[in-house]
C-alpha cells in the first residue's frame, strides 16, 4: 500500500526543471533508495515533499491526505521527517539535548516556559533510549558540534527518528564518512527502520550501499524518473547502467 | 575530537543554582546594613540594569538575535510610570509595575511582529529604527512627555502603601526601595532561569544554533522568536519602571539608540554565553560609568578606553573568562 504519492510534481528554478512532472511513490515498510547523478533532482524532490520548497505544480498525497500546501510543521505532525545532506544539528547543545528537544516538540511540550525541562524524566529517558539504539549513548553529554562526522550523521538521523515518523527521508546518510564507517552506519539505520516498521527513502551515491540495503530503487535523471524497480531490476536496466551507474555495479 | 559540554543537563533538577544564588542574595541583602547609602543606591541601579540586560540576553545569548532597540522598551516602562503619575496621580509602585508591564507587552508585541521575521543585521537595524521612532515621539510630543525636560516621578509607596517615601529620600532609596529592587531582581532572575531551562528555552537555543533544523523538528520559528521578543521586552520594560523612581526623572535620553548600545555593551562585557554574564556585566558597567563620570569630564573617552581594553582582554566576557580560569585551576588540582 502506498504511503506517499506525488502526482505530476513540478519545481522550476528559472528555466531549469529541477523536478519535472514526477510521479513518485513510497510504500509502507520499505527502504527505498533514490539514486541519480548530481543535479538529477533527488534532493529537490525530498525538499518538496518535506516542505522546504513549495512546488510549482502537482500534488503530494501522504496517507491519502493532500499535504501539498501544508507547512513543515503540518507535515511533521502527519509523519514525515528528514535528515540533511550537510549535517544539520544544534551544535551548541549536547547530543542528548538534540534528541530531547525533538521529543519535547513531538509531545507538544516545547511551548512550555514555566517548567524546567530537566524535570520531565519521561522525555530524558526516551532520549537516552534513542541514543542507545543509535549507539550514541556514550556521547550523550558531548556537544553535537564535537562528535565525529560518522556520529554526527547518526545523530542527524536519530533526531529525525525521535519524531516517530511514518516516513523518514535520509539525504546521503553516509556522505563525508570513511568507507569503513559506511556499513556500520547503514546497518544501524536500516535495522532501526525495519524493526520499527517505518518507511525510509535514502538518497545515496554509493551504489554498494544502495544495492545492499534497499528494497526498491528509483533512479532520477534531469528532473524525471528514469527507472523504478527492485535492486535486481535496476541492475539489469540498461538505461540506468549506462546513464547513472556505469559498469562497476553491473558486474 | 570530542568537546565536552560546559554544563551537562542533569537528568533531574538539581540544587546547584540555589546553592550559588542564596548566599549571593544574602550578601546583597546585607549591603544597606554595612555600606553607606550611596553604595546601596548605586547597587540598586546596577540590579535594575541587570534585569534589563537579563531580558536583552534572552534574545542575544539564547535566540541569537542582536537587538539595538532595547532602549525603547526600557523607556516604555519608565514613561508608563511617569505618565501614570502625571495623568492618573498614582503613586503605588505595584500599579506602576502593572502599568509598565502592560505598556511593554503592547509595544513589544507590535514591534515583535515586524522584527522577528528577520535575522542578523536586518533584525538589528529594524529594532534600532523602531526604537528611534519612540525616541522621537518622546522628544517631540513635549506637551505629553515633557520633551527634553522629561517627566518627574516622585518617591512611590511600596507594598500596597505599607511603606511610603515620606521623609528622608536617601534613606528610603537606600533601604526600603533597595530591598524592593532586590526582591524584584531575585524574582526576575528566578523567572528567567526557569524560562531558559524550560523546553521553550531549549527551543530558542535550537533556533539560535540552526534555524532550518529547528523548523524540521517542529519548532515554529517566528512564533517562538516573537514570544522571546515579548518576554525580553517586558523584562527590560520592568527594569525601566524600577529605574525611574530611583532616578526621579525620565527623559528621552533613555530611549535613544546609544542607551541600547549600553545594554548591548553590559551584556557583552559580562558574557552573553552565560546566564550570569549580563547580570555581572550590568553591575560592573554601572560602577565603571559612575566612577568615570565622577573622575573626569572626558568620561566617555575614559569609559570607552577601559571598555575596549576589557573586551579585548576578556573576549568571552567576565563570566566566560572566570569560568575558563576556574576550569583550568580545577584541571591542575
Amino acid at each position: 500500500m502506498s504511503l506517499l504519492v506525488t502526482k505530476d510534481l513540478v519545481k522550476w528554478f528559472g528555466d531549469t526543471h529541477a523536478v519535472d512532472h514526477v510521479n513518485f511513490t513510497v510504500k509502507e515498510n520499505e527502504v527505498l533508495a533514490l539514486i541519480g547523478s548530481n543535479g538529477a533532482g533527488k534532493t529537490t524532490l525530498v525538499n518538496l515533499i518535506s516542505g522546504l520548497f513549495r512546488p510549482d505544480g502537482g500534488q503530494i498525497l501522504f496517507r491519502d491526505a493532500d499535504v501539498t500546501h501544508q507547512s513543515v510543521h503540518g507535515r511533521i505532525k502527519a509523519g514525515i521527517a528528514r535528515s540533511f545532506q550537510l549535517v544539520n544539528l544544534f551544535d551548541q547543545l549536547t547530543a542528548l539535548d538534540n534528541v530531547a528537544l525533538t521529543i519535547f516538540s513531538r509531545e507538544g511540550k516545547i511551548a512550555n516556559l514555566a517548567a524546567l525541562a530537566a524535570s520531565d524524566s519521561a522525555v530524558w529517558d526516551e532520549a537516552h533510549d534513542v541514543l542507545r539504539r543509535f549507539g550514541l549513548d556514550a556521547k550523550a553529554r558531548t556537544l553535537a558540534g564535537g562528535v565525529s562526522q560518522g556520529e554526527r550523521k547518526l545523530l542527524d538521523v536519530a533526531v529525525a527518528f525521535a519524531l516517530r515518523p511514518k516516513l523518514l527521508f535520509l539525504d546521503e546518510p553516509t556522505s563525508g564518512v570513511s568507507t569503513r564507517e559506511k556499513a556500520p552506519i547503514m546497518d544501524t539505520v536500516t535495522s532501526i527502520v525495519r524493526s520499527t516498521g517505518i518507511s525510509a527513502t535514502i538518497i545515496e551515491h554509493d551504489m554498494d550501499v544502495v544495492f545492499s540495503y534497499s528494497d526498491r530503487i528509483v533512479a532520477m535523471h534531469q528532473g524525471t524518473i528514469l527507472a523504478d524497480g527492485t535492486p535486481d531490476e535496476i541492475r539489469r536496466n540498461e538505461t540506468v547502467t549506462t546513464t547513472l551507474i556505469g559498469t562497476r555495479e553491473t558486474r | 575530537m570530542s568537546v565536552p559540554a560546559p554544563a551537562p543537563r542533569p537528568a533531574a533538577p538539581n540544587s546547584r543554582p540555589l546553592r550559588i544564588a542564596v548566599p549571593i542574595a544574602v550578601l546583597l541583602a546585607l549591603v544597606p546594613l554595612v555600606l553607606p547609602p550611596y553604595s546601596a543606591i548605586l547597587l540598586a541601579y546596577g540590579l535594575v540594569m541587570a534585569i534589563g540586560a537579563l531580558g536583552f540576553n534572552l534574545l542575544l545569548g539564547y535566540t541569537g538575535l542582536l537587538s539595538f532597540g532595547h532602549s525603547a522598551y526600557f523607556g516604555v516602562g519608565a514613561y508608563a510610570v511617569a505618565l501614570m503619575v502625571k495623568y492618573l496621580k498614582i503613586t503605588s509602585m505595584e500599579l506602576f509595575l502593572v502599568g509598565a508591564v502592560v505598556a511593554s507587552v503592547l509595544i513589544t508585541a507590535l514591534f515583535g511582529v515586524v522584527c522577528v521575521r528577520y535575522t542578523r543585521i536586518f533584525f538589528g537595524i529594524l529594532t534600532l529604527a523602531l526604537s528611534q521612532v519612540l525616541w522621537s515621539l518622546a522628544f517631540k510630543f513635549f506637551w505629553v512627555t515633557g520633551g527634553t525636560d522629561g517627566l518627574r516621578v516622585p518617591t512611590p509607596s511600596l507594598f500596597g502603601g505599607l511603606v511610603t517615601g515620606a521623609g528622608d529620600k536617601i534613606a528610603f532609596m537606600s533601604h526600603a526601595y533597595y530591598y524592593y529592587v532586590l526582591i524584584m531582581f531575585c524574582a526576575c532572575v528566578a523567572l528567567m532561569w526557569v524560562i531558559v531551562n524550560s523546553p521553550f528555552g531549549m527551543a530558542l537555543q535550537a533556533i539560535r544554533d540552526n534555524e532550518t533544523r529547528a523548523e524540521f523538528v517542529g519548532v515554529r520559528i517566528w512564533r517562538y522568536r516573537w514570544v522571546a521578543f515579548l518576554v525580553s521586552g517586558v523584562f527590560t520594560g520592568l527594569a525601566g519602571a524600577l529605574w525611574v523612581p530611583l532616578n526621579g526623572l525620565t527623559t528621552p535620553d533613555i530611549m535613544h539608540w546609544t542607551f541600547s548600545g549600553e545594554i548591548v555593551f553590559m551584556t557583552v562585557l559580562g558574557g552573553f554565553r552565560s546566564f550570569a554574564g549580563p547580570i555581572i556585566g550590568a553591575v560592573v558597567f554601572n560602577y565603571l560609568k559612575t566612577y568615570a563620570v565622577g573622575y573626569t569630564v572626558y568620561w566617555q573617552l575614559l569609559l570607552g578606553a577601559v571598555l575596549v581594553a576589557l573586551v579585548l582582554s576578556l573576549p568571552t566576557g567576565i563570566v566566560g573568562t572566570a569560568s575558563r580560569l576556574v576550569a583550568r585551576f580545577q584541571g591542575r588540582s
